[in-house]
């Protein structure tokens, strides 16, 4: 947005406030919350999609939002809108010969990323896969339960967004609510998603998920520390996705993603793919690496790896 | 513009009057509408979790519908070919009523989509200018133009047409004609833009094929002809209007044509998944025989194969395409036939077995058929409507007054029995 | 028999320590059962004995297992004279944090690979500092097999998200 544009905005604004004192000492203080209220409904039905908002409007959206979840899950929350960091593409490598399918890390990304407990909503999903047929997805299992693991035979594949760098689900976006970052992370605004559902049907990796309920977060769960693009609390109706933990992995100290701190073997590895001395570009160079249905050309960046 | 008015105003006239039956028709859909609304306030109220549509199987029953009804809507161009490009007769005559299909269809069709989605209050994103069409990149911004488009220039076409014969004018087939013919590419691209919609999706084997627009359009020139040939006979028997037999066996003729490229285009597709045998086989064996032990759409898929194939034979045999109950037959086959085929037999194998190999039996909860249900019925009912309107008009029961402004509603009932009566007393007044 | 080490091993993976020290290999204290350190507490008062046996009055739930049992014993890896510190073959003396020199003698090509990320964990910054889990961190170091984990709730099946 231009300063010039930003301008107008603000001129409009205090027009706009002058106008609603006078409204406001007309009707009087005992309305004022009911209006409040509603005027926070009409602000988030009229809010425009997220990369055409101006540095002000945006302000104004992440501090209504900071204000509507604090009161909601009752502690201070925060949204943030931290932009990708130049020179920046993030990767992700993880060691299928480490791997034992514990799902420490499914469970890790529900409580840093506030996904929905109920209805459960699951960003990774660990398959297991018998050592016999390979990487052979028709055949894996997903709901096993044993006592311990890994069992004998067994090599477990945890599957989660594979951030494409040409990502299917983008391109069919009616309303263009999803878009992949210079940072490679794929993102959806939550507030413009209409949920038609298609960039599920669009994903070869299942990694899209719909709220297909108001999603249930307790408030003592709740993960106070967020991203509007990333893990701040959903609405019903919208789709949602693993965004490599934004929230902390965009941030100038950036910290691995929840997933790869919670692996108990490290299994996990994440980096910036530009940075030829990253751990994951060592592990791309220096490993056997393939990516999931490579087929696709989705061009995942998310790389699985034999260590041994 | 005074016309145009006194003509409207002339049209909501003659929607208030009819005969019993006409209202009691109208009541029992509009109670059907009803229940549809209900069940959809439900799901509006407590979300999508109220249908069995699951992350594994994002679309379900309502899609299906979608992509059913297009096909129907598609089809009003098997007559406006025949009638306009080759200029036949019979055909010529009901071709307006071919439009009216399409118009009813395509109102069907975009409640479907309507109901799947999300969030229904966030629907302005998709106007362009004011929120943000996708377009081109999404094949699904494509459908919400060319449905659109399609939806207008059928009303459009329709309602010129009927707006001329009310004041006893020939339309200006200067202005009618290029719409006619471009109303043609416009039904091909309906069903080509959805089936590419499908087509697209590499994730998806099972649609990811070239064959499925062709197979769509074939389709389509079997269910939507089928429907629209039973609906005649229910309006050449309740209704004023003629409708010859000659114009009804040609589509039918048109039928056998279109459903023998539909079933070859299908063996086509089933050859090449089975002998190649490859991992994108698992969703065709999931339909035809059962995968895992998951076979919820195996009986239903040769029901309509079944129901297809005698379709075929009743339509391309001569003698039985002319009789009228082997025709009937046939056409509620194919109706049937298609509708499994084309409905849940194309949506659900593109989710089963998922992306990950999970498998998860889907079938529609009572919401989304209550919903479905009173969409269908919102299509009967716009149709009805269109039909009372237009069926007047075509039979010179409904025109502008002697005064130039007031109408001659000659036709008071709409929907009666004993058609010969009414043209009896139709007689007495000149 | 109840193993602390093992516990704290286990304990350790679910919440990993925060960084402490700015050293190039940044790791979190070594996994010691409680109580145990510094080994002189007890060690010194005692005349080290260099014969190989079973140790029948301390330590004795430390089984060497599966780690070339029949070649090696205590005194291979902890240094005779000071039992504060690991020894390795050169004769040079290390601190149990940086037991990864020790280990690395044997597995060369898993210390290359734990230099550059690729073997074990790392937790903290992607982008800046770092803490390097120990070898000992995961790998009891007398009985380094991985221990198997019980593993956390499957995901609901579709049928049952209502």
């Amino acid at each position: 947005m231009s300063d010039m544009e930003e301008h107008d905005e603000r001129v409009f604004r205090l027009t706009r406030r002058k106008a609603l004192k006078g409204l406001a000492l007309g009707i009087g203080t005992m309305v004022l919350p009911a209006k409040d209220a509603s005027a926070s409904v009409w602000e988030s039905f009229f809010q425009k999609h997220f990369r055409e908002l101006g540095r002000l409007e945006r302000q104004k959206i992440l501090a209504r939002l900071e204000k509507e979840y604090s009161a909601q899950y009752k502690k201070s929350v925060r949204v943030k809108d931290t932009p990708p960091p130049e020179g920046v593409l993030f990767g992700y490598a993880l060691d299928l010969s480490r791997c034992v399918g514990c799902r420490r890390c499914v469970y890790g990304c529900v409580t840093e990323n506030n996904q929905s407990r109920d209805p459960q909503i699951h960003w990774i999903k660990v398959l297991r896969l018998s050592k016999e047929r390979g990487v052979d997805l028709e055949h894996s299992e997903q709901y096993y339960n044993p006592a311990t693991v890994p069992q004998e035979g067994y090599f477990y594949m945890p599957v989660q967004c594979q951030q494409c760098e040409n990502p299917p689900c983008t391109k069919v976006c009616p309303v263009q609510a999803t878009w992949k970052e210079t940072d490679g992370i794929v993102v959806v605004d939550y507030n413009w998603c209409i949920g038609c559902r298609y960039c599920m049907a669009a994903c070869p990796y299942g990694a899209r998920h719909f709220n297909w309920k108001k999603p249930g977060l307790p408030a003592g769960d709740m993960n106070p520390e967020t991203h509007y693009l990333g893990n701040r609390p959903r609405p019903v109706g919208v789709v949602e996705k693993c965004t490599f933990c934004m929230q902390r992995t965009r941030e100038p100290d950036g910290h691995y993603p929840a997933c790869l701190e919670v692996c108990p073997v490290g299994a996990r590895k994440f980096g910036n793919l530009l940075d030829p001395t990253s751990e994951i570009r060592n592990v791309i160079e220096n490993k056997r690496v393939f990516i999931l249905k490579e087929d696709l050309n989705t061009q995942p960046k998310f790389y699985y790896f034999y260590s041994v | 513009m005074q016309k145009v008015w006194a003509f409207v105003r002339g049209c909501l006239l003659l929607l208030g009057k009819g005969s019993k039956l006409y209202y009691a028709w109208l009541s029992a859909l509009m109670v059907l509408i009803a229940i549809g609304v209900f069940a959809y306030a439900n799901q509006l109220y407590n979300g999508l979790i109220v249908t069995a549509m699951r992350d594994q199987v994002s679309w379900g029953f309502y899609i299906s519908n979608f992509t059913f009804t297009v096909g129907v809507a598609a089809a009003a161009i098997l007559l406006v070919i025949p009638a306009y490009v080759y200029h036949w007769k019979p055909i010529k005559e009901i071709a307006i009523l071919g439009e009216l299909v399409a118009v009813s269809a395509m109102v069907v069709c975009l409640l479907f989509v309507t109901v799947d989605i999300g969030r229904p209050d966030r629907f302005w994103h998709l106007i362009p200018k004011i929120g943000i069409l996708n377009f081109p990149q999404s094949l699904l911004a494509w459908d919400v133009v060319v449905l659109n488009t399609y939806l207008v220039l059928n009303f459009g076409i329709a309602s010129y047409m009927l707006y001329s014969y009310y004041y006893r004018r020939e339309p200006n087939m200067k202005y009618v004609f290029p719409l006619l013919m471009f109303s043609i590419p416009a039904a091909i691209s309906i069903h080509t833009v959805t089936a590419f919609l499908y087509n697209g999706l590499a994730a998806r084997p099972f649609w990811n094929a070239s064959i499925l627009a062709p197979r769509f359009l074939a389709s389509a020139f079997c269910s939507g002809p089928a429907g629209m040939i039973l609906m005649f006979q229910v309006v050449r028997k309740w209704t004023n209007i003629e409708i010859k037999d000659k114009a009804i066996f040609k589509i039918a003729e048109l039928i056998a044509y279109a459903m023998f490229i539909n079933l070859f285009l299908l063996g086509a597709e089933l050859f090449k998944e089975y002998y190649s045998d490859t991992v994108h086989l698992a969703p065709v064996k999931y339909l035809y025989q059962g995968l895992d032990g998951h076979s919820d759409l195996v009986s239903f898929i040769w029901t309509a194969t079944i129901f297809n194939l005698t379709a075929f034979f009743l339509f391309l045999i001569p003698q039985t395409r002319e009789n009228y109950v082997t025709l009937n037959i046939g056409c509620v086959l194919m109706f049937i036939g298609v509708y499994i085929e084309k409905g849940m037999g194309l949506v659900i194998p593109g989710f089963v077995p998922d992306v990950l190999g999970d498998f998860y039996e889907y079938s529609p909860t009572g919401t989304e058929i209550m919903v479905s249900i009173g969409i269908w019925a919102t299509g009967l009912l716009v149709f009805t409507l269109l039909m009372r309107i237009a069926v007047p008009i075509m039979n010179g029961d409904f025109h502008v007054g002697e005064d130039g402004v007031k109408p001659h509603i000659g036709d008071q009932l709409f929907l009666v029995r004993k058609r010969v009566a009414v043209e009896e007393e139709d007689l007495d007044s000149p | 028999m109840f193993d602390m080490a093992e516990a704290a091993r286990r304990e350790f993976w679910l919440s990993p320590p925060k960084m402490e020290s700015d050293e190039s290999y940044m790791v979190p204290p070594p996994p010691f059962t409680e109580g145990i350190f510094p080994c002189s507490e007890c060690h010194k008062e005692m005349r080290p004995n260099p014969k190989r046996r079973e140790l029948k009055e301390e330590h004795t739930n430390i089984q060497l297992k599966n780690h070339a049992e029949k070649e090696r014993w205590c005194l291979d890896c902890h240094d005779m004279n000071n039992r504060d510190k690991l020894r390795l073959v050169s004769g040079e003396q290390i601190d149990f944090t940086e037991s990864y020199r020790l280990c690395g003698q044997c597995h060369g090509d898993k210390y290359r690979d734990w230099k550059t990320g690729i073997h074990g964990k790392r937790t903290g910054q992607w982008n800046g500092k770092k803490q390097y889990l120990l070898c000992a961190h995961c790998h009891n170091p007398h009985n380094p097999r991985f221990k198997e984990l019980q593993p956390k709730p499957p995901p609901m099946r579709p049928e049952n998200i209502r």
